[in-house]
């Protein structure tokens, strides 16, 4: 555990989310959506959750992501807000 | 002022974060317009309360949860000779060591069901998008509403 | 408009009791904060006996794997089976199985069609490394179901990377070149038989008039000495039966969402 390092990563997460949530485009959004899961994925490491940030880095920043993607290609990207 | 960042924020800044990032999520769940959208905004919503077990889980100091081999092998040393007992003795772990592996446990099944709740919810949405050919709530609305009135 | 403020207004209301509920909470860190070490003058946290006992009970340093697979195996088992219902439910939902499926809205993206091209040459590079690179995926992914005794992994961490490599295989290649090999009657019977191995695991120590998942009970199936060792080895089978569920349901829930559920074409 570094607070340094635990400090920086909670701001760029708050960042990332709010980037995520506020871009017009979806597929930007799905992209934005996963540097946050990698990023949180950085914070379990930092915090010694090995298994947690394991899981995370396979699927939030990984399948999710996927997910998102397939839906927003199959449907329409540009969103109103 | 820099004595309440030390004594307040600092020692709590995970969960204040975790109160950041939860409130976002659920804002852009009541207030949000896109579908897609929602579904991103009760993701993040999620890793909010995963944030919160985990911090939970911290300790000053400790090491991952998983029991490194010198600790086990020191278990040789402190082992009783076979004459005495045949039966080997057991390492002693000191549990504030290691880092709280409960939370770890219930938050990994918990991201897993997640993505498999989040693929039925995109699922969801393919459908009406099929049905409305958009993914706009208010548009939404508009049409079931429409549909209400014709009939 | 009305919406915003009645939003901005319950959350920073839920946000203002959250913050004040927060100034409560233990130090970030601190080793005797309840969920660490107990309540005071109570009794100790259960998280304090799983560090203390789990290699004892049963041979396996990673006390995460332990605490999944054993000591709450209970609740891994209908996590499973959650994962299982999801992916029952995104079939039910999406799943086109007619014939005359032609898609009732044209599609309002033109520029989306060259995705589904197959044989085209920006693909050669991309599909052939993706090709290569796929069977070493899925041998790390075998690693990490089997090595999540001694290490971070285990059967949701190497479950999910193997149902990756048959995304990968798909989003690279061609979807129904990824589903000649793993067809939807395949993922879907693996599926479920994922299930039966983790269950049947659970259900043999009944065999012997033991409980539900009791796999201590097991030490003559595996011939082991003791008992621990019966439950380090069925700990691996139940692994074995998530991974297989989840990579499973992974692929699934990809080729669902990607085709609209009619399994042709492509992203």
């Amino acid at each position: 555990m570094i607070v340094t390092f635990d400090i920086i990563i909670l701001i760029f997460l708050v960042v990332a989310a709010i980037i995520a949530l506020s871009v017009k485009d979806l597929l930007a959004a799905a992209m934005v959506f996963s540097i946050y899961g990698f990023l949180i994925c950085l914070l379990w490491a930092e915090m010694g959750a090995v298994d947690v940030a394991f899981t995370e880095a396979t699927v939030g920043a990984g399948v999710s992501t996927v997910l998102i993607v397939a839906t927003v290609l199959n449907t329409r990207r540009r969103s109103s807000d | 002022m820099l004595s309440f960042f030390q004594e307040t924020i600092v020692p709590h800044f995970n969960f204040w974060i975790y109160v950041v990032i939860m409130m976002i999520g659920l804002w852009s769940v009541i207030a949000k317009n896109n579908l897609v959208k929602k579904l991103i905004g009760l993701s993040i919503f999620q890793t909010a309360i995963l944030l919160l077990y985990v911090s939970l889980a911290v300790k000053e100091g400790a090491t991952i949860p998983v029991i490194e081999s010198q600790v086990l092998a020191g278990s040789a040393h402190t082992e009783p000779p076979a004459a005495e007992g045949g039966k080997k003795a057991l390492p002693v772990i000191n549990p504030d060591g290691y880092a709280n592996p409960l939370p770890h446990v219930l938050m990994l099944t918990a991201i897993v069901v997640g993505v498999a709740t989040l693929g039925v919810a995109l699922a969801l949405t393919q459908m009406i998008y099929k049905d409305f050919g958009t993914l706009e709530e208010d548009e939404v609305l508009r049409k079931i509403k429409a549909l209400h009135d014709d009939v | 408009m009305k919406a915003k403020i009645f939003a901005s207004l319950s959350v920073l209301i839920t946000g203002a009791i959250l913050l004040y509920a927060v100034t409560d909470f233990p130090d970030f860190g601190d080793p005797g904060s309840p969920p660490n070490a107990g309540v005071p003058g109570g009794a100790p946290s259960a998280s304090r006996y799983y560090l203390e006992n789990t290699y004892r009970d049963t041979k396996v340093p990673n006390v995460v794997t332990a605490v999944l697979a054993d000591y709450r195996g209970y609740d891994t088992m209908f996590e499973t089976v959650v994962i299982l219902t999801a992916g029952i439910a995104i079939f039910a939902i999406l799943r086109v199985l007619r014939r005359d499926d032609a898609p009732a809205a044209p599609d309002p993206d033109p520029a989306r069609t060259d995705h589904t091209i197959d044989g085209d040459h920006h693909r050669i590079i991309v599909g052939t490394t993706c090709r290569i690179a796929a069977p070493l995926i899925q041998i790390f992914a075998l690693y990490v179901v089997a090595h999540g005794h001694y290490s971070p992994g285990g059967g949701f961490q190497g479950g999910v990377m193997l149902g990756a490599s048959f995304i990968l295989l798909a989003l690279s290649g061609s979807l129904r070149e990824t589903l000649t090999r793993f067809s939807e009657s395949d993922y879907m019977r693996m599926a479920f038989i994922g299930i039966v191995i983790y269950a049947g695991l659970g259900l043999l120590p009944m065999w012997v008039g033991r409980n539900f998942l009791d796999y201590g009970a097991l030490s003559g199936l595996f011939m082991t000495k003791g008992e621990e060792m019966a439950r380090s080895h069925s700990m691996l089978g139940v692994e074995i039966g998530v991974a297989v569920t989840v990579m499973s349901i992974m692929f699934a829930m990809f080729a669902n969402l990607s085709t609209r559920g009619r399994l042709r074409g492509g992203l």
